[in-house]
């Protein structure tokens, strides 16, 4: 089988349930703002690709990182560079 | 149900009550889930399959019924170099226990309280949270104007065939149309090519009835269709995708 790099690409719908591990809520229609471009999406709407260790989260506009996750060892890696802010209901 | 305030995701195990061979490679799990709290359509539920040595694999699949049904069911691909999947697709026996956690997603759901007129676009297996959305609308007996477009490889890769033309035929404003991407049956007279913009044009709504749009599918599939839209002007916020990789299995 020939996996294109296509194949591997998701949307934020994809770690819904590992945000939800994380914030303890429903994450996918959180609003966040890309630190790069300023562009404004809900989480359910980004780019995602689970290929790499952990979850690489990339903007929909312009292609930057904006979070990485890595789960392990009991332990959480969250790295939110990218995302300026994050916007959800309490 | 409310899919807000802090809960945790709690691991809960379901019981196999039926299995539902949709297509050769595909098959529903209806299951008995004590304590479900009920869930949205589109949304979609964790499967984690633990082995004899510890060792675990976790994928997601979306929710194939309503939410006014008794039972969850989700409809699952066999993919052969999967780890998930073969298991539950061909291993999987009446009365097991298979561990899930949700709803999950917030994002691609659909309420028949929505009545701005809907159109579905669906590829592959893609097909399932638009059949949640689809048996949630006949359950509610929502008359909401829908459309279906779903594209499969062959007739016989066409996931819920007996139910869409159940569906389709009833006269509550839900049409169904099915592109044929590979082979497709002597009389055919679907599409029979990939969905392109001639075809979206077809089956859309007018602009002015400010339609909203969920596709769901292959990646290249979904962003296809979404950008083919976004270049007719329909406007972005009101299209809602989904994509499915090959990561899968």
């Amino acid at each position: 089988m020939t996996v294109q790099q296509s194949d591997l690409k998701l949307d934020g719908n994809a770690i819904g349930g590992l945000l939800r591990e994380i914030f303890a809520m429903e994450m996918t229609t959180a609003v966040g703002t890309c630190a790069s471009c300023g562009a404004v999406r809900m989480v359910g709407e980004v780019v995602v690709y689970l290929n790499a260790p952990g979850a690489v989260v990339r903007c929909p506009s312009c292609d930057a990182v904006l979070m990485r996750i890595v789960h392990g060892r009991g332990k959480y890696w969250l790295d939110l560079t990218g995302v300026r802010c994050l916007e959800f209901s309490a | 149900m409310s899919s807000r305030g802090p809960r945790l995701l709690e691991w809960q195990l379901g019981t196999v009550a039926e299995l539902v061979q949709e297509t050769p490679r595909v098959a529903s799990l209806v299951l008995d889930v004590p304590d479900w709290q009920g869930h949205l359509a589109g949304q979609h539920v964790d499967v984690r399959l633990t082995a004899d040595d510890g060792y675990q694999a976790q994928r997601s699949y979306s929710i194939a019924s309503a939410p006014e049904d008794p039972r969850l069911a989700i409809t699952v691909e066999r993919l052969d170099d999967g780890e998930v999947s073969p298991y539950l697709v061909g291993e999987v026996r009446k009365g097991d226990k298979v561990e899930l956690r949700g709803p999950i997603g917030g994002y691609f759901v659909w309420r028949a309280t929505d009545d701005r007129p809907l159109l579905l676009v669906a590829g592959g297996s893609g097909i399932v949270p638009l059949m949640a959305m689809l048996r949630h609308r006949a359950a509610a007996h929502s008359a909401t104007p829908t459309r279906l477009l779903y594209s499969s490889r062959s007739l016989d890769d066409v996931i819920y065939r007996a139910e869409l033309e159940r569906l389709g035929s009833a006269g509550d404003g839900l049409a169904v149309s099915h592109t044929l991407t590979r082979n497709q049956p002597p009389g055919w007279t679907g599409y029979a090519r990939r969905i392109d913009r001639a075809m979206l044009a077809e089956v859309t709504w007018p602009k002015e009835q400010m339609p909203i749009t969920y596709i769901c599918g292959p990646t290249p599939m979904v962003e296809g269709a979404a950008s083919l839209l976004v270049d007719m002007a329909y406007y972005p916020a009101t299209i809602k995708t989904e994509r499915f990789g090959a990561t899968g299995g």
